[in-house]
């Protein structure tokens, strides 16, 4: 260090490391940012959806072969629920891993509290949930599921979502029950047990008001609804034998189920080992309508206007999108992105519709509008793209 | 990894008739023809279809079984867990699925050929170190 410029030079830069962050990032908001999850490598590509591009990558997130994402209220942190059991608070502006704890031995996903403070994990093994601080990480409360008859193990937990008023509700694959967690006393919950909701419910959806609960069923044709404004009213079988008289195919993926099936008065759900998407009236929950489609339909979302229904699909047909026209039910589209699309995700306003390409190794980014790509960024099988905006929507 | 993706249906000319469409032209197409003729080599999915069903092993089973095989909606997959389940019960339950769970039966989409090259995998400890 004998030359002035260079003492200078490492002058500033220590002086600079004292005062501001080591690796100064430019001021700016995050309600323009995402997260698109690389299952195989276990990184996080950080995008920005009114320039289309991918502003970092983040490692050293475990094994994200089943994972998703819910925001901070501020919209600063991603937290990650990976398929290790991993959850990890991920910082959108410093761009790197804030906290990681690993919970359990295998997780399938969670939400966070509508007051933001609390986030619940949904786990495999050991079956049951845990609750977490959301600022620290730390755990707050542990809720095994119910043992199997043979004592082995806890069943399964799938769909956990926030209920407004520091709520959270679940349900149980291996014994059919959703379980309905309430924190708004404190820290210590208050559990309401709903039993026989049907056979291996496999994920589930709350209404964007917060005021339905829907789990899909595996085991059986139907789903079960909850009206959480009135939860004595116990569990509505709706949808009820939906395939009586089709064969049933064999299903190489599990549908989806998440808020965005709601198209205003109307909800598009998946049909479980059919070609079909199911439509109900969303104030009675009768079914109106069943659309052929491409193959069995995985994640069926309305655009936010609720014009279009945007639908992918399982292996093997899962190279294709079909976008349903809301009002009529016609297919108006059959678009081919690429091989093994797996997931897809709405700017908040619908202005863009964003799909992950996991064999093509791409995320793509498509008008709604004009049904055109508009741009494709490079990414590593890339699976659930989640934006910020996720941050106010209850349910999601 | 830009692993070629749609698997094509199992006994297409172009990845079937390998062993036979080879025969004349030059010694070294003989020795291709001759290795592929041979018994244990036969019985393998050829070098394209190996990569296929390994993406499929990966990204398809890894859905439900972990993309490193220690379980999720499905059990685990790793070469501990399956040590003590015989080979033929492990073709038998991808073949056909077991039912009253979510194990769909593959052979729709599969050959025996492609099932019994994904058991072995499996019984040799996937994914590979």
């Amino acid at each position: 260090m004998k030359s002035p410029v260079l003492s200078l030079a490492l002058a500033a830069l220590l002086l600079g490391g004292c005062v501001h962050s080591p690796q100064p990032q430019p001021l700016r908001g995050t309600g323009d940012l995402g997260v698109v999850v690389e299952r195989a490598s276990g990184t996080l590509q950080l995008v920005e959806a009114s320039t289309r591009t991918s502003l970092a990558r983040i490692d050293g997130l475990g094994d994200l072969s089943h994972a998703s994402v819910v925001f901070s209220r501020d919209q600063r942190y991603a937290y990650v629920f990976g398929r290790d059991g991993g959850l990890t608070k991920v910082d959108l502006l410093r761009q790197r891993i804030e906290q990681r704890v690993i919970q359990a031995g295998n997780s399938i996903g969670g939400a966070i509290s509508s007051d933001g403070s609390l986030i619940a994990v949904g786990n495999y093994e050991p079956g049951g949930v845990k609750v977490f601080d959301a600022t620290t990480l730390q755990q707050i409360a542990d809720i095994p599921a119910t043992p199997l008859a043979d004592g082995s193990t806890n069943s399964r937990v799938v769909g956990v979502t926030d209920v407004p008023g520091r709520r959270f509700i679940y349900s149980l694959f291996d014994t059919g029950e959703t379980w309905l967690l309430d924190f708004s006393q404190g820290n210590q919950p208050q559990v309401t047990r709903f039993e026989n909701i049907g056979k291996q419910p496999y994920d589930a959806l709350l209404t964007p008001d917060g005021r339905y609960y829907i789990a899909g069923l595996f085991g059986e044709d139907g789903m079960a609804l909850i009206d959480l404004w009135h939860p004595e009213r116990g569990v509505t079988r709706i949808l009820d034998g939906y395939g009586r008289g089709q064969q049933k195919l064999p299903v190489y993926k599990m549908p989806h189920l998440e808020g965005w099936t709601l198209a205003g008065n109307q909800a598009f759900v998946p049909a479980v080992g059919q070609h079909r998407v199911l439509v109900m009236d969303s104030s009675s929950w009768q079914q109106t309508d069943a659309i052929e489609v491409a193959g069995q339909p995985i994640f069926v979302m309305a655009r936010p206007d609720a014009r279009q229904i945007w639908v992918n699909f399982a292996h093997p047909d899962n190279h294709q999108v079909q976008v349903i026209d809301s009002e009529t039910h016609e297919v108006i589209a059959t678009l081919e992105p690429g091989p093994a699309v797996l997931h897809m995700e709405f700017t908040p306003r619908g202005d863009q519709l964003w799909l992950s390409v996991r064999d093509g190794g791409e995320i793509q980014v498509w008008d709604p509008y004009t049904l055109e790509k508009l741009t494709s960024l490079p990414a590593e099988s890339p699976s659930g793209i989640f934006f910020s905006s996720r941050a106010h929507t209850t349910g999601l | 990894m830009a692993a070629p993706v749609a698997l094509l249906r199992p006994g297409t000319p172009a990845t079937r008739g390998a062993g036979i469409a080879c025969g004349r032209r030059s010694i070294l197409a003989l020795l291709g023809c001759l290795m592929l003729l041979s018994p244990g080599l036969q019985a393998e999915p050829d070098a394209l279809r190996q990569r296929q069903l390994d993406n499929l092993l990966l990204q398809d089973c890894g859905s439900c079984h972990g993309l490193r095989m220690t379980g999720g909606l499905g059990p685990a997959l790793t070469r501990q867990a399956l040590a003590d389940i015989p080979r033929d019960s492990l073709i038998a339950t991808v073949t056909h699925g077991r039912p009253g769970t979510a194990m769909p039966g593959w052979n729709a989409l599969l050959d025996e050929q492609d099932i019994a090259w994904l058991v072995d995998q499996l019984l040799q400890g996937y994914p590979r170190p």
